[in-house]
């Protein structure tokens, strides 16, 4: 350590920090390839149970963040099926966890 | 000799190309050879092989593992013995350009031939997730995840690791291909202030045991002019006894980790910055 490392900590901990994101986003992909398709046909198919929509106006995206991901769903509803004017838009958003520790086992560390 | 061996095949491999997958396969086949160990180390980089430039037998190379798996050369034709170390042998890439030209049944009869005759099986992959490196690791029992602490080279590294999780012969009978991690070119006095990622940086993101780091240094270099594996041509230098560490661990044996650190003189460690 010297006095440059005190007022400035390198670029390492950025690149530690967008593999960390990026690799947690690319290993969920890779154990669960489609996860939004699957996500959004249950999802509709829940809701259609109880109210009618087009499912042309369907939108759900993923933010994926380093320690909380959102999911949103947007679906837009026609006032004509009864549903309160105020409720024509809904949004559901859920937090899902990343998984930052990883499924594999930590073994070996430096001392 | 008599006894009938039962060889370890261990890929070594990273996704990425120019991290070090055939510097180190050479200097850890010599190594094992040096402790003693019956080896052949295979260059599976079809159409594009160095491996035998690097360990200095490219001017011997007659038969390649394309005509054995084709049967146009029997095995032992086509194994190069190593004149330094009797019991170092190479099975050269052939430089054709079919990329078909490796089959999964060819590759599993040269390796079942070869487990009875040696302790180990060294796989050079090439770089790429093309079939050439996933026959390189069908038929492993461990693999070597050769990285260099930079950001491209952990993410290709983390897709390898997903890919020996899948697609290996162990694998598929649900068992579980050895992994560890062999962290090459790396600068000490960049990860110390903070310019290129810590070994502690990469072990927390890709979550396998390590088993060396090499440090970089301008020997790697100069043993690969000079057609010889690093642990041969310089076995004193700190590369090369980091992969002689690395070579002991993969026997099995329990050798401290030594991380490799800064050797500047005062006018470097003052002055660093411009110099590195």
């Amino acid at each position: 350590m010297n006095l440059f490392n005190w007022f400035s900590r390198g670029s390492a901990p950025i690149a530690r920090e967008r593999l960390q994101i990026l690799l947690a986003h690319e290993r969920n992909e890779r154990d669960h390839p489609d996860l939004l398709g699957v996500l959004r046909e249950e999802i509709l198919a829940l809701i259609s149970r109880h109210i009618s929509f087009d499912p042309d106006k369907v939108q759900i995206k993923m933010d994926r963040g380093k320690s909380v991901s959102t999911l949103a769903v947007d679906i837009e509803i026609p006032n004509s099926f009864g549903a309160p004017a105020e409720v024509s838009q809904q949004r559901r958003p859920r937090a899902k966890r990343l998984r930052t520790d990883g499924a594999r086992a930590m073994n070996q560390r430096l001392a | 000799m008599k006894d009938k061996k039962s060889a370890r095949v261990v890929v070594v491999t990273s996704g990425k190309g120019g991290v070090g997958k055939t510097t180190s396969t050479a200097a850890l086949g010599a190594a094992l050879a040096h402790l003693g160990d019956k080896v052949v180390v295979i260059d599976f980089d079809v159409g594009l092989r160095n491996l035998d430039l690097v360990m200095g037998a490219e001017r011997r190379v007659v038969f390649d593992l394309i005509n054995v798996i084709h049967g146009v050369a029997k095995l032992p034709q086509a194994l190069i013995r190593d004149k330094r170390l009797e019991n170092l042998h190479l099975l050269p890439a052939s430089q054709t350009r079919d990329k078909d030209a490796l089959s999964e049944e060819g590759v599993a009869k040269v390796i079942a031939e070869l487990r009875s005759k040696f302790d180990w099986i060294i796989c050079d992959s090439p770089a790429g997730i093309e079939r050439g490196a996933t026959l390189a690791m069908r038929y492993a029992d461990a693999a070597v995840i050769v990285t260099n602490p930079e950001v491209s080279s952990v993410r290709d590294s983390d897709r390898i690791i997903g890919l020996l999780d899948s697609k290996t012969e162990k694998a598929e009978r649900g068992e579980c291909v050895d992994k560890q991690l062999l962290i090459t070119r790396y600068h000490p006095w960049r990860a110390a202030r903070g310019e290129m990622l810590a070994i502690d940086d990469v072990l927390e993101i890709l979550s396998i045991p390590l088993l060396g780091i090499i440090p970089e240094s301008e020997e790697v270099l100069r043993a690969s002019n000079m057609g010889s594996p690093v642990t041969l041509n310089s076995p004193a230098s700190p590369p090369a006894r980091a992969y002689f560490d690395a070579a002991r661990r993969l026997k099995g044996e329990t050798i401290p980790m030594h991380i490799p650190s800064e050797s500047r003189g005062i006018f470097n460690k003052l002055f660093g910055r411009k110099a590195a």
